[in-house]
């Protein structure tokens, strides 16, 4: 016999989808960026003038009240997700 | 010297930094695990070493300076306790907010692990009273994301207030581009925070204390360390 699963489909709690991107700020040297960047030129990707490399974390939040979820993703950035001397970070409320 | 090594998973320099110290002052330090919240009764210098804390994950020390462990590392901080961080340590001390600025990405993008010189700024420091002001040592490295950065505004400050304690340099003491191996700026290895009592440097100095390794100039910060806390056991 399997376990029964936690929720059923009925049961399961509404997940309110967000996004928080991580930049790095401008003037910070991203020898990633510059690397992806000379790796698209060798490839004969044309017309690609800089690529700067961030980070983006898509996250699921318990709940359903976005002005909340929007105070909760920028405390998980400001404390952890980004480190704001050399990142600059977004938050979005998908739905 | 009671000093107590931070243990995190991911971590694989605290032997050798135990190792050192108790080769060094004579006393053998305590291990101290990452979830715990206070540091053992008596601790006069806390160490955080070097290794790959949580695997580098988000960056490089980001997990490990939201330890339970590093609210007691702040208090002690704060109350004048000397904190040396090395490698993934410096890493930790940054993210942790006990010393300004980042440690990015190494410019040229490569793992860097080969001996290094370095050249001691300043020896009226509790870490660096075993060495002179303007002495080249050489030590190791080991490191991918070494390469420190600040805004400009901070850079500005701890060059003005003395806080630079190690540069990379040439063995000669010239500080120029070629010895800066991961692009840091103004060449910078090692910091310390305001109070002078918080110590964070990429380069290893507990891997050069033996003569059977083949070099002892690391010995002079622990030495110092031991004779600045006076109680050598």
């Amino acid at each position: 016999m399997f376990p029964a699963p936690r929720h059923d489909s009925y049961g399961k709690p509404h997940l309110m989808k967000a996004r928080v991107t991580v930049t790095l700020k401008t003037g910070i040297l991203d020898p990633q960026g510059k690397a992806i960047e000379g790796a698209l030129r060798s490839l004969g990707v044309d017309g690609v003038a800089s690529v700067r490399q961030g980070k983006v974390f898509d996250i699921e939040l318990e709940g359903a009240d976005p002005k909340k979820a929007e105070v909760l993703l920028k405390e998980a950035a400001d404390r952890l997700l980004a480190n704001t001397v050399i990142e600059n970070y977004r938050v979005e409320v998908v739905g | 010297m009671k000093a107590a090594i931070l243990v995190f998973p991911g971590i694989n320099r605290e032997r050798d930094m135990a190792r050192t110290l108790k080769l060094v002052s004579g006393s053998t330090p305590n291990m101290v695990w990452h979830t715990d919240h206070e540091l053992p009764a008596g601790t006069d210098l806390v160490v955080v070493p070097g290794g790959f804390s949580y695997g580098d994950y988000l960056r490089c020390g980001a997990i490990a300076a939201r330890s339970p462990i590093m609210d007691a590392v702040r208090a002690f901080a704060a109350k004048g306790g000397l904190v040396l961080g090395v490698c993934n340590g410096f890493q930790i001390l940054c993210e942790s907010g006990l010393l300004p600025g980042a440690l990015m990405r190494n410019a040229q993008l490569k793992f860097i692990c080969r001996d290094v010189h370095l050249k001691v700024e300043r020896s009226d420091t509790p870490f660096t009273r075993g060495y002179n002001a303007g002495q080249v040592i050489r030590v190791p490295v080991a490191h991918g994301e070494g390469n420190y950065i600040a805004d400009g505004e901070t850079i500005a400050k701890l060059e003005g207030d003395g806080r630079v304690i190690f540069r990379y340099a040439s063995a000669d003491g010239m500080i120029e581009p070629n010895s800066n191996h991961n692009g840091a700026i103004n060449a910078i290895a090692g910091i310390v925070n305001e109070q002078g009592n918080v110590l964070g440097m990429m380069p290893h100095p507990e891997n050069h204390v033996e003569e059977a390794i083949g070099r002892t100039d690391g010995r002079g910060l622990f030495a110092g360390l031991t004779e600045a806390l006076g109680r050598a056991a």
